[in-house]
């Protein structure tokens, strides 16, 4: 008993170099295989407390582009108003009731709010983005973010009380589903931890003709993103002879070092889809019991 | 009592210059980061426990953690170098000429050769224990080589400069208390 003391004692400062190394790469580890919520909690509200300063003197200097991009989005909405388009004539058009809604009415699918950035980071392999916006104003997980230009940023990961987490395009786990705009073929935007100007579209087949300078959209089947969102444009096309598909090179549509005003995306039907997936699937394999 | 206030004031600003200068710098190349916060640990008094040293390093990684998104990856590295530190300072501390004549490490206190190669070899330590914990998650070897050597340079050039601007003219010990 005493020998085990003086051991103690006399490597007290290993031990707990050892300790606390555990301690770290525990963390460093849990949180990398679910980045969820246990290390966040109220550290967000602190970190988030400070960037929320330090952004309300650095938003002065973007004051100008920031102008730009609301005019741009203003200007993009204004061609959508009604007054805009002219009714055909009843007599020779199509006839129309005085509503567009059909008997149950119409279903409003996306919901959008704004939000301010208020920490940002496009240095590291795993970059994250933190807003002004919470629980408390009704961000959940899985909404999606887009700039004030209406292209995409990210994903909501994490929410606490007033501030929120979202996992950017530029992020090594990042995967969104996308199109390219010419042949609505459907693909997956990923991110090499590079370029923070360059994203990576996989998945488009070569039978696609795809073109330098095509447009490519946020896809019709992300759970996420609204469909038809600017992610960016092909820069350069990888053609990889072992596989089927092209890898592109898209140049991003958002600047991930200035963003400030954003808008949090609600798919309110989400929680249906991602339900009826995983019951199909269980039923699926139901069946599959049975057979056997 | 007054070093004590003045390191808690240096953690602060070393922690936000850190997190609202440097990482905001546009980067020059995406593996290359400029790091200046750990020189806090190697400015730590010669007189600090062990243990504390250990604790210290700890908290001061975790709380540039909790701004980067990255729990217990800059803890796991700002607590090896201060387990080494001690050892180092033994190693490059001429004892018999100024003994307790300064308070902490500095070119000052001993001499730009050995307290550049104590800077070096902690960096080194550093970045290299760092980049490799990334290289676990991510990445290939040579990016991995890479990132060490770019990043040892760039904090070493910045360690650099800080000493030559703040030299931190220290009063002797025996003036002081």
């Amino acid at each position: 008993m005493h020998n085990i003391f003086l051991f103690l004692r006399r490597y007290s400062t290993f031990i707990s170099f050892l300790v606390l190394q555990v301690i770290a790469l525990v963390m460093l580890f849990r949180y990398n295989k679910n980045q969820r919520a246990f290390f966040l909690g109220k550290a967000n509200e602190i970190t988030g407390y400070f960037n929320s300063k330090y952004n309300n003197a650095e938003d002065f200097f973007h004051l100008q582009n920031e102008n730009k991009r609301v005019h741009q989005l203003n200007d993009s909405l204004r061609n959508l108003l009604l007054s805009n388009f002219t009714t055909p004539d009843i007599s020779v058009g199509v006839f129309s009731d005085t509503t567009n809604f059909d008997s149950s009415g119409k279903v409003r699918r996306y919901f959008s709010r704004t939000a301010q950035v208020v920490g940002n980071s496009v240095s590291e392999e795993k970059n994250y983005i933190q807003l002004n916006r919470g629980s408390k104003y009704g961000i959940s997980d899985n909404m999606a973010v887009v700039n004030s230009d209406g292209s995409a940023v990210g994903v909501v990961v994490n929410v606490s009380e007033n501030f929120s987490q979202v996992m950017s395009l530029l992020h090594i786990q990042s995967k969104v589903n996308a199109m390219v705009k010419r042949s609505r073929n459907n693909g997956r935007i990923e991110w090499d931890g590079k370029n923070p100007l360059v994203l990576t579209l996989k998945d488009i087949p070569k039978s696609d003709a795809v073109a330098v300078g095509d447009s490519v959209l946020t896809g019709l089947y992300s759970y996420n993103f609204p469909p038809g969102l600017l992610i960016g444009t092909v820069e350069e096309i990888i053609n990889e002879k072992q596989s089927n598909f092209f890898i592109l090179k898209i140049k991003t549509a958002t600047n991930f070092q200035n963003l400030q005003q954003v808008f949090v995306i609600e798919n309110l039907q989400r929680k249906e889809q991602v339900e009826l997936d995983k019951a199909t699937h269980k039923k699926i394999e139901e069946i599959n019991k049975v057979k056997k | 009592m007054i070093n004590f206030f003045k390191n808690i004031i240096r953690f602060v600003l070393f922690l936000g210059v850190q997190v609202y200068v440097l990482n905001n710098v546009p980067p020059l190349h995406h593996f290359i980061s400029p790091v200046i916060y750990y020189l806090f640990l190697l400015w730590l008094p010669f007189s600090t426990d062990k243990f504390w040293l250990l604790i210290i390093g700890f908290l001061l990684g975790l709380s540039f953690d909790y701004f980067l998104m990255t729990p217990g990856l800059h803890a796991a590295g700002c607590v090896l170098i201060m387990y080494l530190r001690p050892a180092l300072i033994n190693l490059f501390v001429q004892y018999e000429k100024n003994e307790f004549t300064y308070r902490e490490p500095s070119a000052a206190a001993m001499g730009w050769a050995p307290f550049l190669t104590y800077v070096f070899i902690l960096t080194i330590v550093y970045h290299g224990y760092i980049s490799f914990l990334e290289w676990l998650q991510f990445g290939n070897f040579l990016d991995f080589l890479f990132k060490i050597i770019s990043s040892s340079i760039i904090s070493m050039l910045l360690v650099i400069t800080l000493e030559v601007i703040f030299s931190r003219k220290q009063k002797l010990r025996s003036t002081m208390s």
